[in-house]
């Protein structure tokens, strides 16, 4: 597909442009494939949430309709509602993985296999810690319910109950997120300069005030990144309310992204439309962070030249 | 060191420490331990309520044969190696073209194509669906694992191409250089001096793309129906609903499910996390 190489030495022209034309060459295939899948797609999302469409027939033209429909869809604002707390509670993961990271940034026997076997929830599919968590709750049986009993109290149908669930699947959402947090911050404490610890010692600073004036600004490229993933980490929730709930109890677990997919692909109807309303929706709130991660990103690149 | 290295503190503190270390270890991988201790009991053992004791006989092998024989979960394995490993292989093969362009020439629109990369890299999965799962039907590709391929192809490619820009931008451009001045050409310059030192880069991201593709669960559902093209992930979360209540199977299918990003995590961790803290260090 892009061999410059055979080219050159046969036209001049090539040989002249080569540095111009290259790069040309190399992003073809990728970009290709990336504006087909993916920067198309959104353009296209737009434009069926103007529809009324059931994914197999003819397109009607409907103007905002689908979004006047979202403003009175009481099962839109339980979506949205869920995503703010999703999003609020998804942030622990940050400071529980600075924790857990400097809990573990030691050179203890056998430390290397203790961390990674910390970061093991991360590798995990999340059907797999959907399963697991959906068991551990299980009122009858579930480890939950049977630490309830020890201590006389009567064990509690998380899933099953319209005020516990989301923050249920928030919680086992929590564990693989703190492990991926963890190794960002631990990563970042390996690259900390001894130098200025040693500086803040002989200035008195311990513990705490340490940890803020003199560790925390040098890990804040790790922080950033920590933010960055678990805002997303939060928006995209689905898999585990899939596995673990279908949305339920009567819709009270739905997120955005699981009522994207409801309206449009499952039982409850084919409303292509209306879904890639919500997902629009979802889009818009993604870009706020998106834009924040490209202005800093920009900001760098300025300063790396 | 931060915090203070505990062989500097005194015994009191190095006990603590020695104590709480496997105690918070086992807290924190008891929903692990659990699945395991189960997928090694037998259904008698469930009857009977004995759900977080020790099990009183091991069924390992039993149930471990019992989901490969009663269950197509060795054909969901198998759709699911088919899914994930031409994926690593196209995206990582791609964002080295993509990456090396981005990283090493200067051209109008660099920055903004690659910021478009990266911000695609990060939009929520729902606005691609219906017209992404639509061309998947155009081009007869629905309910195929090439389907899920080509998907997951130019997804990925977003995320490779930040990390393959960044690494390439990191090597010493005086290589390059020293190569143009000496007359080898652009693609040369690609094959022969880039690729060579862009191994470690390769490691991490076919370990971390392998991971992503294998735990993917969204794409699977949507793209794919039948069982002869559905991942694991997909295949466990309907075997569940089969197997109501069968939890020592569920667990033994969950294991099986999870080993193969595990197996590739622990035989390749430094690349692995190589690959994931990328950017946690420096800026």
């Amino acid at each position: 597909m892009n061999r410059p190489a055979a080219m050159s030495g046969s036209t001049s022209f090539w040989q002249r442009h080569q540095r111009r034309i290259a790069p040309w060459f190399f992003l073809a295939p990728g970009a290709f494939m990336f504006a087909v899948y993916v920067i198309l797609p959104i353009f296209q999302s737009m434009w069926i949430s103007l529809y009324d469409w059931d994914g197999i027939g003819e397109k009607t033209f409907i103007g905002i309709a689908n979004y006047v429909e979202l403003f009175d869809d009481d099962a839109f604002y339980t979506s949205l509602k869920n995503n703010v707390i999703w999003l609020v509670l998804y942030m622990l993961a940050v400071p529980a993985g600075l924790f857990v990271a400097l809990f573990l940034n030691q050179t203890v026997f056998g430390i290397r296999l203790v961390k990674s076997l910390f970061f093991f929830p991360f590798v995990l599919s999340q059907v797999v810690v959907g399963l697991v968590f959906a068991w551990f709750y299980d009122p009858s049986f579930g480890l939950l319910a049977q630490v309830f009993e020890a201590f006389g109290l009567k064990p509690i149908a998380v899933l099953a109950d319209e005020d516990y669930v989301t923050y249920g699947i928030i919680a086992a959402g929590l564990w693989p997120q703190i492990a991926y947090c963890m190794i960002l911050y631990l990563t970042g404490l390996n690259n900390i300069s001894p130098e200025q610890i040693e500086a803040g010692r002989l200035d008195g600073a311990k513990g705490l005030r340490m940890l803020w004036h003199v560790v925390l600004p040098q890990l804040r490229p790790a922080t950033f990144i920590a933010v960055v993933v678990t805002v997303i980490g939060a928006l995209r929730s689905f898999d585990l309310v899939s596995i673990m709930t279908d949305g339920g109890p009567y819709g009270s677990s739905r997120v955005l992204a699981y009522y994207m997919y409801e309206q449009a692909l499952s039982e409850y109807g084919f409303r292509m439309g209306y879904g890639a309303a919500i997902a629009v929706v979802l889009f818009a709130i993604m870009m706020v962070y998106i834009t924040l991660f490209l202005v800093r990103m920009f900001s760098e690149e300025r300063g790396a030249r | 060191m931060f915090p203070t290295p505990i062989e500097k503190t005194d015994a009191h503190w190095r006990m603590i420490y020695k104590i709480a270390l496997p105690i918070s270890l086992i807290l924190w991988l008891i929903p692990l331990l659990a699945v395991m201790l189960t997928s090694i009991r037998s259904a008698g053992d469930l009857a009977a309520g004995n759900y977080w004791g020790w099990p009183r006989d091991f069924h390992l092998l039993e149930n471990y044969t019992a989901i490969f024989e009663n269950s197509p979960i060795g054909a969901y394995i198998l759709n699911s190696f088919k899914v994930t490993i031409p994926t690593v292989i196209g995206a990582v093969g791609l964002s080295c073209l993509t990456g090396f362009a981005f990283g090493i020439y200067r051209f109008r629109g660099n920055l903004v194509l690659f910021f478009i990369f990266v911000a695609g890299n990060f939009v929520p999965f729902q606005i691609l669906m219906v017209p992404v799962r639509d061309m998947t039907l155009n081009l007869g590709l629905y309910d195929t694992t090439a389907g899920l391929v080509l998907f997951h192809v130019a997804f990925q490619t977003g995320f490779c191409t930040l990390f393959m820009r960044n690494f390439i931008r990191a090597l010493p451009f005086e290589l390059i250089e020293a190569a143009r001045v000496e007359g080898v050409s652009e693609w040369q310059i690609f094959t022969r001096v880039v690729m060579p030192l862009m191994r470690p880069a390769i490691a991490a991201l076919s370990v971390l793309v392998f991971t992503f593709i294998w735990n993917d669960y969204f794409w699977a559902t949507v793209l794919v129906q039948g069982k002869h093209a559905l991942p694991v992930t997909a295949g466990l979360y309907s075997l569940n609903g089969q197997w109501l209540a069968a939890w020592h199977l569920v667990s033994a299918g969950s294991i099986v499910a999870a080993l193969p990003p595990v197996i590739m995590f622990f035989l390749m961790q430094k690349h692995f996390i190589a690959g994931l803290t990328l950017g946690a260090t420096k800026g």
